[in-house]
């Protein structure tokens, strides 16, 4: 196929009347409708709704043309709350849910003329790094239909990777979105834990969590940053900062700016051809005038570890609030109550909880649920839980370190490449492993971004990331940029 | 390792319900996991504050004021089992989240 448009082409065609949002929006919906039983990256497409706010932009384009994203067809992962649309998760849970209000990051992407087209799979409650917990089935990446797109935020990433609209919403708890963006191709941006409200997005890890953009080039993802980032009395952990032009931070100039190699993390367990396509994204940076600066982030080895010890903690309070009372699905109580059945459940409403949690969460939640309640519990506080948040102390410290001799971090973003499905569902804890390089940006509250930085043999998307200092997305998304304009990845699509 | 006693008691604290299979698994799996995070167990941590948010605490103090907010329908919408019209006078506006029985 052509080269799919990006945000801004999109954006100025609308804006200067060559094409209007209605066409824009029937042709993403046609290459929805053409792709999507390949991919399966949608729980959700909102045709109609869709088309009518295209015609309404249509008939008031005085009014919209200014916007950032006037006629951008965008999808959104389907944990971020949709007003009047089902919302799921990817769970049974909420299989049926329906929100009552937009999340904050929807409402503002809607009010800067963004037109939604759907909502995207995932992993269940954004707990994966395969798409393969989904309750509704696994993505299929567009590179290479039998392998994983990457996740939680596989669907997101699929989208624009296959052309559908040039702009998906992700979030971001330990890769979420940076880990697929590699996988299929793509931009991926976590902003600064605080830059983006949370408002909104169903919660997993509320320490961790960040909402952010996938897309096609690195402006997309400023334009976008500077659409959704602020402060917001809805989320009272969002930031004040001051918001910058992110796209008049692109200047292509990085001479003099300093990369940080963190040589000895990612020395061992990384594929040979994407350690090989990460020295060669070094090579360019440094061409372009950046210098190399090789440092050491002693305590990363541990990041994993001390993810999935943090993560879990919060999941397990988070996903309390699931009891088949207020929202969501209900599991009847009748029936002999089985194992973790204690005294306590010895009434009709308990056995009401803890059987709709049974029917209505899949194995990886349970298991996250199960995992974070028992560092959380009686006796093992101490040695697990609190033991972890000290050691996300030192990550964090770690960074500040770096970025006294750095400006960004750079590794790479997964270890390998896309796998195949199936190939790694049966063993979680490998799973967990892959999620090295992407986690502590989350532990410390870092900006970090996914950029396209090579392929395979077999033609598989491999991508750089780099870490940037907190609430500086400016200097991170100029070094991701300038990269770019050195390279073609990014101009590559699957031949779906 | 961890037993399949350990697997109850976890899950009974989880208010989950689980199979059989599901407790052969978690059992197995969790040992697993915990024996990798226990590498933390490594890290000299004597003196180190723990970190729970990496967030600078922003004021977020505001007026006390009425605001709209959802309707009674509108927040039972999503119930399982909702009392959307209550006609005894239980409830003078709005409705009910209805469970089952609780006192024997």
């Amino acid at each position: 196929m052509s080269q799919p448009a990006t945000v801004r082409e999109i954006r100025d065609s609308v804006r200067q009347r060559a094409r209007s949002a209605s066409e824009v929006c029937r042709a993403a919906l046609d290459r929805l409708e053409a792709v999507e039983p390949s991919l399966h990256a949608f729980n959700t497409v909102t045709r109609e709704q869709a088309l009518a706010r295209a015609a309404g932009i249509d008939r008031d384009l005085d009014r919209w043309r200014d916007r950032p994203l006037v006629g951008v067809p965008i999808a959104l992962k389907d944990n971020l709350c949709t007003k009047g649309v089902r919302t799921t998760a990817s769970s049974r849970m909420l299989e049926a849910y329906i929100p009552p209000y937009d999340a904050t990051a929807v409402s503002k992407l809607k009010a800067a003329g963004a037109i939604v087209l759907g909502k995207t799979n995932c992993d269940e409650f954004a707990m994966g790094s395969s798409n393969e917990n989904s309750a509704f089935g696994p993505v299929h990446n567009p590179w290479a239909l039998d392998r994983t797109p990457g996740g939680s935020s596989g669907g997101s990433a699929a989208a624009v990777a296959a052309g559908i609209t040039p702009l998906a919403l992700g979030s971001d708890t330990g890769g979420s979105i940076r880990q697929p963006a590699a996988m299929c191709g793509v931009v991926g941006l976590k902003p600064t834990y605080g830059r983006v409200s949370r408002y909104g997005l169903i919660a997993f890890g509320s320490s961790l969590d960040q909402i952010g953009p996938l897309t096609r080039t690195v402006h997309d993802a400023a334009l976008t940053l500077g659409v959704i980032a602020g402060a917001d009395e809805a989320d009272a952990t969002s930031a004040p900062e001051a918001i910058p032009d992110y796209a008049a931070a692109l200047t292509g100039d990085i001479r003099g700016m300093r990369v940080g190699v963190p040589a000895l993390l990612i020395e061992q367990g990384v594929d040979p051809e994407v350690a090989r396509a990460f020295r060669a994204s070094l090579d360019a940076l440094a061409a372009r005038g950046a210098t190399l600066v090789d440092m050491d982030l002693p305590h990363a080895k541990y990041a994993t570890a001390v993810y999935y010890l943090v993560a879990t903690a919060e999941a397990s309070s988070n996903l309390a609030r699931y009891d088949g009372v207020r929202y969501g699905f209900r599991a009847a109580a009748e029936g002999p109550a089985k194992a973790g059945h204690d005294d306590r459940h010895d009434n009709d409403l308990r056995a009401m909880y803890a059987r709709t949690r049974e029917r209505g969460f899949g194995p990886e939640v349970k298991r996250r649920i199960m995992l974070g309640t028992y560092v959380l519990s009686a006796g093992y506080y101490e040695a697990y839980y609190l033991k972890a948040q000290q050691v996300r102390t030192l990550i964090l410290r770690d960074y500040e370190h770096a970025f006294e001799r750095a400006d960004v971090v750079a590794m790479p973003t997964s270890p390998v490449p896309a796998f195949t499905l199936g190939e790694r569902a049966t063993d979680p804890l490998q799973m967990y492993l892959g999620d090295v390089f992407t986690v502590s940006a989350n532990l410390a509250g870092l900006p970090a971004v996914s950029v396209p930085c090579g392929f395979t043999r077999e033609r598989l998307p491999i991508g750089l990331q780099l870490t940037g200092r907190r609430f500086d997305e400016a200097t991170l998304l100029r070094v991701a940029d300038a990269y770019e304009r050195d390279t073609e990845w990014w101009r590559q699509a699957p031949a779906l | 390792m961890f037993t399949r006693e350990q697997v109850h008691a976890v899950a009974a604290l989880a208010n989950l319900e689980l199979d059989e299979n599901e407790i052969e698994m978690f059992a197995r799996q969790l040992g697993e996991i915990l024996a990798y995070a226990d590498e933390v167990q490594q890290v000299d941590t004597r003196g180190i504050s723990p970190t729970a948010s990496v967030l600078t605490r922003y004021p977020a103090d505001r007026a006390d004021q009425v605001r709209p907010s959802l309707s009674p329908d509108e927040a039972l919408a999503n119930a399982p089992d909702p009392v959307l019209d209550p006609t005894r006078d239980r409830a003078e506006s709005g409705g009910l989240f209805r469970v089952p029985r609780v006192i024997g």
